[in-house]
């Protein structure tokens, strides 16, 4: 990939469900290393981007390319045809997700929630494997929590231990779905230093969906805010949350913030 | 004549215990053809592969709209016409297995459908294979709900095995019938593998419902 590529490219992008076109006509890139918070009401089609991106959802018009592979397509006999479940398994090894819901294995322990994908998809050795977990769990914390089961943790310390195994799959753009938003008030501000942290402290492309304001605007290097299926406004967050353009952004901020 | 008579009992005893064991034969096996088969079909009918689902489907609900006898008559009777000769015993075995695989496929079905999405999404996140997918995260989660259930097949199935005797197969009731039939004393022998039956699958049964709490309590 050159290195002046973006790292992920929307290009027409179109997403429907049934009657319900949820995504029209969607371009937009993240270069990489870069920080992008998807912002905007529920229904706007946010969460539905990161799940395209991980290919839970398949693209119905566009294209998305992520590292300079094609997300969506694939090539086959010279023409571009949608992508099939094993190439998709090949590219989106490079992506990692986080989910609002946590979805940790409850059938294995903390270490086998972080050893599974690395041994089974990288090949990885049990040892080095091990190796890895303990450094991540001391990452995000929870060194002591190696053999408990996910259901003996409190929420926050369940997210902690998701942001572990996805990132133990070493990911090049780690995708969060309102990963705060299951939580208890006072395990919020853990989890968002934790992933401050990591923005800081790693070249991951991260993009997020929140609907913490306050996050959006120290984390993210840009703000991306949807309504109806459409970027409306993209902006350093210095610039949309002081003086937004239009006139839905500074409603929807008004709203999400005078709430909080 | 007295209408109980110990010293007959006791004498029949061993005979029915050795075809209990037959009883007990068959129970274990068709449980292994019922238990792996239904796992099977519920596991192929979730890729939603087009026609096998319909072909799968319409198969299940034959052999669950049908009797048992039927089939098993069928098995025994009518195959042989068309080249495959089957023992009593394989027949019983692959009656009982079949049958009550399209039952244990609804459960197993059920415990897979109560396995949440997000789980499904999560494996997909890491790039977990489907094969790992499902032996790895679905399976190990789906089953463990649905053992009572699988359980109490088991045991229905272990109370439908003396409908074998119409194939002439010796189980415990069968073999009562014919000590019956040579003393003209039908009350003890039906009478002790009447009692043999609840003496195995009414432990069996408190065993899953202990099951079933400790699930519950989880």
């Amino acid at each position: 990939m050159p290195p002046s590529e973006p790292m992920i490219i929307f290009d027409g992008v179109e997403k429907r469900f049934g009657d319900h076109v949820v995504l029209r006509d969607l371009d937009f890139t993240v270069a990489p290393g870069e920080h992008v918070c998807l912002i905007g009401p529920s229904g706007s089609g946010k969460t539905t981007i990161l799940r395209l991106l991980m290919t839970l959802e398949k693209v119905d018009a566009g294209t998305i390319r992520v590292g300079g592979e094609c997300l969506s397509h694939m090539e086959r006999d010279g023409a571009m045809v949608p992508a099939d479940e094993k190439y998709c398994r090949t590219v989106r090894k490079r992506i990692g997700m986080v989910f609002q819901q946590f979805n940790l294995f409850p059938n294995m322990t903390v270490r086998g929630n972080l050893i599974e994908a690395p041994t089974r998809v990288l090949g990885l050795s049990k040892d080095e494997a091990n190796v890895r977990a303990a450094e991540l769990l001391e990452l995000v914390g929870l060194s002591d929590k190696i053999d408990a089961h996910p259901t003996q943790l409190s929420g926050g310390q369940q997210q902690r231990v998701a942001i572990a195994r996805a990132l133990a799959m070493r990911p090049e753009v780690l995708l969060l779905d309102e990963v705060t938003s299951a939580l208890d008030p006072e395990l919020v501000a853990g989890v968002l230093n934790l992933l401050r942290d990591l923005g800081a402290s790693t070249d991951i492309t991260f993009l997020c969906v929140t609907h913490e304001m306050g996050f959006a605007r120290d984390f993210s290097d840009r703000v991306l805010m949807f309504d109806a299926g459409r970027v409306i406004e993209d902006a350093a967050p210095a610039t949309l949350f002081t003086a937004p353009d239009h006139q839905r952004t500074k409603d929807f901020l008004h709203a999400v913030i005078d709430r909080t | 004549m007295p209408v109980w008579d110990w010293g007959y009992a006791f004498q029949v005893l061993p005979q029915l215990l050795r075809a209990l064991l037959v009883t007990l034969e068959i129970t274990v096996l068709g449980s292994v053809v019922a238990l792996v088969l239904g796992l099977v079909i519920a596991v192929v009918r979730r890729a939603h592969v087009p026609v096998l689902d319909q072909l799968l489907w319409a198969v299940v609900e034959f052999i669950r709209s049908t009797p048992l006898l039927v089939q098993v008559f069928f098995l025994y009777f009518a195959l042989p016409r068309f080249g495959v000769t089957l023992s009593a015993l394989t027949v019983g075995v692959i009656g009982l297995g079949v049958h009550y695989a399209t039952y244990t496929s609804e459960v197993y079905r059920a415990g897979i459908d109560a396995v949440p999405r997000g789980q499904w999404e999560a494996a997909t996140a890491l790039s977990l294979s489907r094969g790992r997918t499902w032996t790895g995260v679905i399976l190990p989660q789906a089953i463990p709900r649905v053992l009572p259930a699988l359980g109490n097949y088991v045991i229905s199935m272990f109370k439908e095995v003396p409908l074998l005797l119409a194939i002439s197969v010796i189980e415990v009731v069968n073999k009562a019938k014919e000590l019956g039939s040579a003393t003209f004393r039908f009350t003890e022998p039906y009478t002790i593998a009447g009692l043999l039956f609840l003496v195995l699958s009414y432990p069996a049964s408190i065993l899953i419902r202990r099951l079933e709490r400790r699930r519950a309590a989880v």
